[in-house]
Protein backbone atom coordinates (compact mmCIF):
# COMPACT_ATOMS: atom_id res chain seq x y z
CA UNK A 1 0.00 0.00 0.00
CA UNK A 2 1.59 3.27 -0.98
CA UNK A 3 1.41 6.60 0.79
CA UNK A 4 -1.00 8.16 -1.64
CA UNK A 5 -3.60 5.56 -0.83
CA UNK A 6 -3.00 6.00 2.84
CA UNK A 7 -4.01 9.64 2.83
CA UNK A 8 -6.97 8.87 0.65
CA UNK A 9 -8.27 6.39 3.21
CA UNK A 10 -7.54 8.64 6.12
CA UNK A 11 -9.74 11.37 4.76
CA UNK A 12 -12.62 9.03 4.18
CA UNK A 13 -12.52 7.29 7.53
CA UNK A 14 -14.92 9.27 9.61
CA UNK A 15 -17.70 9.40 7.05
CA UNK A 16 -18.54 5.73 7.27
CA UNK A 17 -21.59 4.88 9.26
CA UNK A 18 -20.59 1.24 9.57
CA UNK A 19 -19.28 -1.79 7.68
CA UNK A 20 -22.16 -1.74 5.17
CA UNK A 21 -21.51 1.89 4.42
CA UNK A 22 -17.83 1.17 3.89
CA UNK A 23 -18.67 -1.70 1.54
CA UNK A 24 -21.06 0.47 -0.45
CA UNK A 25 -18.34 3.06 -0.76
CA UNK A 26 -15.88 0.47 -2.07
CA UNK A 27 -18.45 -0.80 -4.57
CA UNK A 28 -19.13 2.69 -5.83
CA UNK A 29 -15.44 3.61 -5.93
CA UNK A 30 -14.55 0.56 -7.99
CA UNK A 31 -17.66 0.92 -10.16
CA UNK A 32 -18.68 -2.61 -9.30
CA UNK A 33 -22.01 -4.19 -10.21
CA UNK A 34 -23.64 -4.79 -6.87
CA UNK A 35 -25.20 -8.04 -8.11
CA UNK A 36 -21.81 -9.36 -9.14
CA UNK A 37 -19.32 -8.32 -6.49
CA UNK A 38 -15.73 -9.47 -7.03
CA UNK A 39 -15.38 -10.66 -3.45
CA UNK A 40 -11.62 -11.10 -3.54
CA UNK A 41 -11.03 -7.49 -4.57
CA UNK A 42 -13.54 -6.01 -2.17
CA UNK A 43 -12.30 -8.12 0.73
CA UNK A 44 -8.76 -7.02 0.12
CA UNK A 45 -9.68 -3.35 0.06
CA UNK A 46 -11.96 -3.73 3.04
CA UNK A 47 -9.17 -5.26 5.11
CA UNK A 48 -6.85 -2.46 4.05
CA UNK A 49 -9.29 -0.01 5.53
CA UNK A 50 -9.45 -1.91 8.78
CA UNK A 51 -5.65 -1.87 8.99
CA UNK A 52 -5.76 1.84 8.40
CA UNK A 53 -8.27 2.41 11.17
CA UNK A 54 -6.13 0.36 13.54
CA UNK A 55 -2.92 2.18 12.59
CA UNK A 56 -4.63 5.45 13.42
CA UNK A 57 -5.51 4.03 16.82
CA UNK A 58 -9.16 4.66 16.24
CA UNK A 59 -11.71 2.52 17.96
CA UNK A 60 -12.67 -0.24 15.64
CA UNK A 61 -16.25 -1.20 16.18
CA UNK A 62 -16.73 -4.94 16.50
CA UNK A 63 -19.20 -4.85 13.64
CA UNK A 64 -16.37 -4.12 11.20
CA UNK A 65 -14.61 -7.31 12.23
CA UNK A 66 -17.78 -9.36 11.88
CA UNK A 67 -18.15 -8.10 8.33
CA UNK A 68 -14.49 -8.89 7.62
CA UNK A 69 -15.02 -12.49 8.64
CA UNK A 70 -18.22 -12.65 6.57
CA UNK A 71 -16.34 -11.42 3.53
CA UNK A 72 -13.53 -13.91 4.01
CA UNK A 73 -16.08 -16.68 4.47
CA UNK A 74 -17.82 -15.79 1.21
CA UNK A 75 -14.49 -15.54 -0.56
CA UNK A 76 -13.43 -19.01 0.57
CA UNK A 77 -16.80 -20.46 -0.43
CA UNK A 78 -16.43 -19.05 -3.88
CA UNK A 79 -12.96 -20.50 -4.24
CA UNK A 80 -14.25 -24.00 -3.65
CA UNK A 81 -14.55 -26.01 -6.84
CA UNK A 82 -18.06 -26.75 -8.06
CA UNK A 83 -19.24 -30.16 -6.91
CA UNK A 84 -18.80 -32.67 -9.74
CA UNK A 85 -22.18 -34.19 -9.27
CA UNK A 86 -24.72 -31.44 -9.55
CA UNK A 87 -26.85 -31.41 -6.46
CA UNK A 88 -30.60 -31.49 -6.69
CA UNK A 89 -31.06 -28.08 -5.25
CA UNK A 90 -29.21 -25.34 -7.00
CA UNK A 91 -26.75 -23.84 -4.54
CA UNK A 92 -27.40 -20.21 -3.78
CA UNK A 93 -24.73 -17.69 -4.62
CA UNK A 94 -22.79 -17.22 -1.37
CA UNK A 95 -22.96 -13.47 -1.97
CA UNK A 96 -26.75 -13.35 -2.14
CA UNK A 97 -27.37 -12.55 1.53
CA UNK A 98 -24.72 -9.83 1.55
CA UNK A 99 -26.15 -8.28 -1.61
CA UNK A 100 -29.60 -8.25 -0.06
CA UNK A 101 -28.22 -6.56 3.04
CA UNK A 102 -26.31 -4.01 0.99
CA UNK A 103 -29.31 -3.13 -1.15
CA UNK A 104 -31.51 -2.78 1.89
CA UNK A 105 -29.01 -0.56 3.63
CA UNK A 106 -28.51 1.49 0.49
CA UNK A 107 -32.26 2.02 0.24
CA UNK A 108 -32.47 3.37 3.76
CA UNK A 109 -29.38 5.47 3.34
CA UNK A 110 -31.10 7.08 0.39
CA UNK A 111 -34.34 7.42 2.34
CA UNK A 112 -32.40 9.15 5.12
CA UNK A 113 -30.94 11.62 2.64
CA UNK A 114 -34.41 12.27 1.27
CA UNK A 115 -35.72 12.89 4.77
CA UNK A 116 -32.94 15.35 5.45
CA UNK A 117 -33.76 17.22 2.26
CA UNK A 118 -37.43 17.67 3.09
CA UNK A 119 -38.63 21.09 4.22
CA UNK A 120 -37.89 20.71 7.91
CA UNK A 121 -39.78 22.58 10.58
CA UNK A 122 -37.75 25.38 12.18
CA UNK A 123 -35.09 24.97 9.51
CA UNK A 124 -36.89 25.59 6.22
CA UNK A 125 -40.50 26.10 7.15
CA UNK A 126 -41.95 27.92 10.10
CA UNK A 127 -45.35 28.04 11.66
CA UNK A 128 -47.11 30.90 13.35
CA UNK A 129 -45.81 29.77 16.70
CA UNK A 130 -45.39 32.60 19.07
CA UNK A 131 -48.02 32.76 21.68
CA UNK A 132 -47.25 34.38 24.98
CA UNK A 133 -47.06 32.01 27.90
CA UNK A 134 -50.05 33.82 29.40
CA UNK A 135 -52.17 32.63 26.55
CA UNK A 136 -50.98 29.07 26.74
CA UNK A 137 -53.79 26.59 26.66
CA UNK A 138 -53.73 24.30 29.61
CA UNK A 139 -53.90 21.24 27.42
CA UNK A 140 -50.84 22.26 25.44
CA UNK A 141 -48.90 23.39 28.46
CA UNK A 142 -48.16 19.83 29.47
CA UNK A 143 -46.82 18.95 26.03
CA UNK A 144 -44.38 21.79 25.93
CA UNK A 145 -40.93 21.60 27.24
CA UNK A 146 -41.23 22.74 30.80
CA UNK A 147 -38.48 24.17 32.88
CA UNK A 148 -38.54 23.28 36.53
CA UNK A 149 -38.83 26.40 38.63
CA UNK A 150 -36.58 27.10 41.58
CA UNK A 151 -37.67 28.58 44.86
CA UNK A 152 -36.06 31.86 43.81
CA UNK A 153 -38.26 32.17 40.80
CA UNK A 154 -41.29 31.48 42.97
CA UNK A 155 -40.22 34.27 45.29
CA UNK A 156 -39.75 36.61 42.37
CA UNK A 157 -43.22 35.80 41.08
CA UNK A 158 -44.59 36.44 44.52
CA UNK A 159 -42.84 39.77 44.64
CA UNK A 160 -44.29 40.81 41.30
CA UNK A 161 -47.74 39.91 42.46
CA UNK A 162 -47.51 41.78 45.73
CA UNK A 163 -46.21 44.87 44.03
CA UNK A 164 -49.25 44.80 41.78
CA UNK A 165 -51.91 45.00 44.49
CA UNK A 166 -53.47 48.24 45.49
CA UNK A 167 -51.46 50.15 48.07
CA UNK A 168 -54.61 51.06 50.02
CA UNK A 169 -55.24 47.47 50.85
CA UNK A 170 -52.01 47.33 52.76
CA UNK A 171 -53.65 49.14 55.61
CA UNK A 172 -56.51 46.73 56.00
CA UNK A 173 -56.33 44.34 58.89
CA UNK A 174 -58.42 41.29 58.43
CA UNK A 175 -59.03 39.30 61.53
CA UNK A 176 -60.70 36.46 59.79
CA UNK A 177 -57.75 34.13 59.61
CA UNK A 178 -57.38 30.86 57.83
CA UNK A 179 -54.91 28.19 58.70
CA UNK A 180 -52.11 27.23 56.36
CA UNK A 181 -53.47 23.70 56.38
CA UNK A 182 -56.77 24.91 55.00
CA UNK A 183 -55.03 26.68 52.16
CA UNK A 184 -52.82 23.67 51.43
CA UNK A 185 -55.83 21.39 51.32
CA UNK A 186 -57.60 23.87 49.09
CA UNK A 187 -54.71 23.96 46.66
CA UNK A 188 -54.41 20.17 46.49
CA UNK A 189 -58.13 19.83 45.96
CA UNK A 190 -58.12 22.29 43.09
CA UNK A 191 -55.06 20.71 41.53
CA UNK A 192 -56.74 17.33 41.60
CA UNK A 193 -59.60 18.77 39.56
CA UNK A 194 -57.76 21.11 37.26
CA UNK A 195 -54.43 19.32 36.71
CA UNK A 196 -52.40 22.51 36.78
CA UNK A 197 -52.84 26.08 37.91
CA UNK A 198 -50.92 29.32 37.84
CA UNK A 199 -50.29 31.29 40.98
CA UNK A 200 -52.77 33.83 39.72
CA UNK A 201 -55.44 31.24 39.19
CA UNK A 202 -54.84 29.84 42.65
CA UNK A 203 -55.70 33.21 44.13
CA UNK A 204 -58.69 33.88 41.93
CA UNK A 205 -60.26 37.29 42.36
CA UNK A 206 -59.52 37.50 46.06
CA UNK A 207 -56.16 39.15 46.07
CA UNK A 208 -55.97 40.31 49.63
CA UNK A 209 -52.47 40.59 50.94
CA UNK A 210 -52.89 37.94 53.62
CA UNK A 211 -54.31 35.49 51.11
CA UNK A 212 -51.39 36.02 48.76
CA UNK A 213 -48.94 35.46 51.57
CA UNK A 214 -50.73 32.39 52.85
CA UNK A 215 -51.04 30.91 49.37
CA UNK A 216 -47.39 31.58 48.77
CA UNK A 217 -46.37 30.00 52.05
CA UNK A 218 -48.58 27.03 51.28
CA UNK A 219 -46.89 26.65 47.91
CA UNK A 220 -43.43 26.79 49.42
CA UNK A 221 -44.47 24.15 51.87
CA UNK A 222 -45.95 21.96 49.13
CA UNK A 223 -42.85 22.28 46.97
CA UNK A 224 -40.69 21.38 49.96
CA UNK A 225 -42.83 18.35 50.68
CA UNK A 226 -42.65 17.46 46.98
CA UNK A 227 -46.40 17.33 46.75
CA UNK A 228 -46.45 19.77 43.86
CA UNK A 229 -44.05 20.74 41.12
CA UNK A 230 -43.62 24.18 39.68
CA UNK A 231 -42.79 24.65 36.01
CA UNK A 232 -42.57 27.46 33.53
CA UNK A 233 -42.33 27.33 29.76
CA UNK A 234 -39.65 29.97 29.50
CA UNK A 235 -37.54 32.21 31.66
CA UNK A 236 -39.83 34.79 33.30
CA UNK A 237 -42.81 32.89 31.94
CA UNK A 238 -45.90 32.13 33.94
CA UNK A 239 -45.25 29.56 36.63
CA UNK A 240 -47.59 26.62 36.63
CA UNK A 241 -48.17 24.39 39.58
CA UNK A 242 -48.64 20.67 38.89
CA UNK A 243 -49.50 17.93 41.36
CA UNK A 244 -46.34 15.90 41.88
CA UNK A 245 -48.13 12.58 41.54
CA UNK A 246 -50.57 12.34 38.70
CA UNK A 247 -53.75 10.81 39.97
CA UNK B 1 -69.09 28.62 -0.30
CA UNK B 2 -66.98 31.76 -0.10
CA UNK B 3 -68.11 32.19 3.45
CA UNK B 4 -67.21 28.66 4.45
CA UNK B 5 -63.77 29.06 2.96
CA UNK B 6 -63.18 32.21 4.98
CA UNK B 7 -64.31 30.50 8.17
CA UNK B 8 -62.00 27.54 7.56
CA UNK B 9 -59.11 29.89 6.79
CA UNK B 10 -59.72 31.69 10.08
CA UNK B 11 -59.92 28.44 12.02
CA UNK B 12 -56.62 27.20 10.62
CA UNK B 13 -54.87 30.43 11.49
CA UNK B 14 -56.29 30.46 15.01
CA UNK B 15 -55.38 26.84 15.70
CA UNK B 16 -52.16 26.11 17.56
CA UNK B 17 -51.65 22.59 16.28
CA UNK B 18 -52.38 21.41 12.74
CA UNK B 19 -56.18 21.61 12.46
CA UNK B 20 -57.89 18.31 11.75
CA UNK B 21 -60.92 18.06 9.50
CA UNK B 22 -63.09 16.75 12.33
CA UNK B 23 -62.60 19.97 14.26
CA UNK B 24 -63.66 22.05 11.27
CA UNK B 25 -66.73 19.84 10.92
CA UNK B 26 -67.51 20.35 14.59
CA UNK B 27 -67.47 24.13 14.12
CA UNK B 28 -69.57 23.90 10.96
CA UNK B 29 -72.11 21.19 11.79
CA UNK B 30 -74.54 22.43 9.13
CA UNK B 31 -72.02 21.99 6.34
CA UNK B 32 -71.39 18.61 4.80
CA UNK B 33 -67.99 17.02 5.08
CA UNK B 34 -67.55 16.84 1.31
CA UNK B 35 -68.24 20.54 0.99
CA UNK B 36 -65.70 21.32 3.69
CA UNK B 37 -63.14 19.09 2.01
CA UNK B 38 -63.82 20.88 -1.24
CA UNK B 39 -63.34 24.27 0.39
CA UNK B 40 -60.08 23.12 1.98
CA UNK B 41 -58.86 21.91 -1.40
CA UNK B 42 -59.69 25.27 -2.96
CA UNK B 43 -57.90 27.10 -0.15
CA UNK B 44 -54.77 25.03 -0.64
CA UNK B 45 -54.90 25.80 -4.36
CA UNK B 46 -55.41 29.50 -3.77
CA UNK B 47 -52.35 29.72 -1.56
CA UNK B 48 -50.37 27.72 -4.08
CA UNK B 49 -51.39 30.06 -6.91
CA UNK B 50 -50.71 33.15 -4.90
CA UNK B 51 -47.03 32.23 -4.47
CA UNK B 52 -46.84 34.36 -1.36
CA UNK B 53 -44.86 33.99 1.82
CA UNK B 54 -47.08 31.36 3.35
CA UNK B 55 -48.81 28.27 2.10
CA UNK B 56 -51.34 25.83 3.44
CA UNK B 57 -49.79 22.47 4.22
CA UNK B 58 -51.46 19.20 5.13
CA UNK B 59 -49.32 18.03 8.01
CA UNK B 60 -49.70 15.29 10.63
CA UNK B 61 -53.29 14.70 9.54
CA UNK B 62 -54.26 18.36 9.86
CA UNK B 63 -53.95 21.72 8.17
CA UNK B 64 -51.38 24.34 9.01
CA UNK B 65 -50.09 27.57 7.54
CA UNK B 66 -46.37 27.42 7.03
CA UNK B 67 -43.81 29.77 5.58
CA UNK B 68 -42.61 28.85 2.12
CA UNK B 69 -39.49 26.64 2.29
CA UNK B 70 -37.58 28.93 -0.10
CA UNK B 71 -37.92 31.74 2.41
CA UNK B 72 -36.41 29.76 5.26
CA UNK B 73 -33.18 31.73 5.30
CA UNK B 74 -35.05 34.98 5.81
CA UNK B 75 -37.25 33.72 8.60
CA UNK B 76 -34.21 32.24 10.32
CA UNK B 77 -32.74 35.73 10.56
CA UNK B 78 -35.74 36.75 12.58
CA UNK B 79 -35.53 33.78 14.89
CA UNK B 80 -32.71 33.25 17.29
CA UNK B 81 -33.39 29.57 17.83
CA UNK B 82 -31.25 27.08 16.03
CA UNK B 83 -32.99 23.92 14.93
CA UNK B 84 -31.60 20.75 16.42
CA UNK B 85 -29.93 19.08 13.46
CA UNK B 86 -29.78 15.35 13.00
CA UNK B 87 -26.58 13.48 12.18
CA UNK B 88 -26.55 11.13 9.18
CA UNK B 89 -26.55 8.22 11.63
CA UNK B 90 -29.62 9.59 13.40
CA UNK B 91 -31.37 10.23 10.09
CA UNK B 92 -30.66 6.68 8.91
CA UNK B 93 -32.05 5.27 12.14
CA UNK B 94 -35.08 7.51 11.90
CA UNK B 95 -35.69 6.50 8.29
CA UNK B 96 -35.59 2.82 9.20
CA UNK B 97 -38.05 3.35 12.05
CA UNK B 98 -40.32 5.42 9.81
CA UNK B 99 -40.48 2.86 7.01
CA UNK B 100 -40.39 -0.32 9.06
CA UNK B 101 -42.41 0.56 12.14
CA UNK B 102 -43.34 -1.06 14.43
CA UNK B 103 -39.74 -2.21 14.79
CA UNK B 104 -37.41 -3.40 17.55
CA UNK B 105 -33.83 -2.27 18.07
CA UNK B 106 -32.17 -5.47 16.81
CA UNK B 107 -34.08 -5.20 13.54
CA UNK B 108 -32.81 -1.65 13.03
CA UNK B 109 -29.31 -2.80 13.86
CA UNK B 110 -29.42 -5.66 11.37
CA UNK B 111 -30.25 -3.15 8.62
CA UNK B 112 -27.68 -0.54 9.63
CA UNK B 113 -25.03 -3.07 10.58
CA UNK B 114 -24.10 -1.11 13.69
CA UNK B 115 -25.38 -0.41 17.19
CA UNK B 116 -28.21 2.15 17.26
CA UNK B 117 -28.76 2.55 21.01
CA UNK B 118 -27.32 6.04 21.12
CA UNK B 119 -29.26 7.19 18.06
CA UNK B 120 -32.54 5.83 19.38
CA UNK B 121 -32.04 7.63 22.67
CA UNK B 122 -31.49 10.92 20.86
CA UNK B 123 -34.55 10.40 18.67
CA UNK B 124 -36.67 9.57 21.71
CA UNK B 125 -35.47 12.74 23.43
CA UNK B 126 -36.30 14.80 20.35
CA UNK B 127 -39.74 13.17 20.43
CA UNK B 128 -39.40 12.01 16.83
CA UNK B 129 -39.60 8.38 17.89
CA UNK B 130 -41.69 6.83 20.61
CA UNK B 131 -42.02 3.52 22.38
CA UNK B 132 -45.09 1.77 21.00
CA UNK B 133 -44.97 -1.27 23.21
CA UNK B 134 -43.09 -4.45 23.87
CA UNK B 135 -42.81 -7.40 21.54
CA UNK B 136 -44.16 -10.65 22.89
CA UNK B 137 -40.96 -12.64 22.44
CA UNK B 138 -38.31 -13.65 24.98
CA UNK B 139 -36.71 -10.57 26.46
CA UNK B 140 -39.78 -8.46 25.62
CA UNK B 141 -37.85 -6.02 23.43
CA UNK B 142 -39.18 -2.49 23.09
CA UNK B 143 -41.04 -1.68 19.89
CA UNK B 144 -40.44 1.73 18.34
CA UNK B 145 -42.49 3.90 16.03
CA UNK B 146 -42.52 7.49 14.84
CA UNK B 147 -44.51 10.26 16.50
CA UNK B 148 -46.92 12.91 15.33
CA UNK B 149 -44.08 15.32 15.94
CA UNK B 150 -42.07 13.44 13.30
CA UNK B 151 -44.77 14.21 10.72
CA UNK B 152 -44.84 17.85 11.80
CA UNK B 153 -41.07 18.28 11.65
CA UNK B 154 -40.71 16.59 8.27
CA UNK B 155 -43.67 18.33 6.66
CA UNK B 156 -45.57 15.10 6.12
CA UNK B 157 -49.34 14.67 5.88
CA UNK B 158 -49.10 11.07 7.07
CA UNK B 159 -46.72 8.12 6.82
CA UNK B 160 -47.97 7.26 3.35
CA UNK B 161 -46.49 10.60 2.30
CA UNK B 162 -43.03 9.08 2.62
CA UNK B 163 -41.51 8.37 -0.79
CA UNK B 164 -41.28 4.67 -1.62
CA UNK B 165 -37.94 3.01 -1.12
CA UNK B 166 -36.55 2.87 -4.63
CA UNK B 167 -33.87 0.22 -4.36
CA UNK B 168 -36.06 -2.10 -2.36
CA UNK B 169 -38.75 -1.93 -4.97
CA UNK B 170 -36.21 -2.75 -7.66
CA UNK B 171 -34.93 -5.64 -5.60
CA UNK B 172 -38.40 -7.07 -5.26
CA UNK B 173 -39.02 -6.72 -8.95
CA UNK B 174 -35.82 -8.62 -9.64
CA UNK B 175 -36.67 -11.39 -7.27
CA UNK B 176 -40.28 -11.93 -8.06
CA UNK B 177 -40.82 -11.45 -11.76
CA UNK B 178 -42.65 -14.74 -12.10
CA UNK B 179 -45.16 -13.89 -9.40
CA UNK B 180 -45.74 -10.56 -11.06
CA UNK B 181 -46.66 -12.18 -14.34
CA UNK B 182 -48.97 -14.68 -12.74
CA UNK B 183 -50.86 -11.99 -10.89
CA UNK B 184 -51.63 -9.92 -13.99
Amino acid sequence: MNEEHTTDYAIKLDIFEGPLDLLLYLIKKNEIDIYNIPVALVTEQYLQYLKMIKSLNLDLAGEYLVMASTLIHIKSKMLLPEPEEPEEEEEEDPRAELVRQLLEYQAFKEAATNLGERPILERDVFTRTAFLPEETEKSTATEEELIEVSIFELIEAFHRLVSRIDKKELLEIDLEKMSLTDIINGIMERLANEKNLTFDELLGERKERWRIIYTFLALLELVKLRMVKAYQTSAFGVIRIFPAVES
Amino acid sequence: MENIKSIIEALILASEAPLVLEKICAVLPETGKTLIKEAVGELIEEYKERQGGIYLQEVAGGLQFRTRPELGDWVKKLKSTKPASLSPAALETLAIVAYRQPIVKTEIESIRGVDVGYQLKGLLEKKLVRIVGRKDVPGKPIIYGTTKRFLEVFNLKDLSGLPTLRELKELHEQQEPIEDYSST
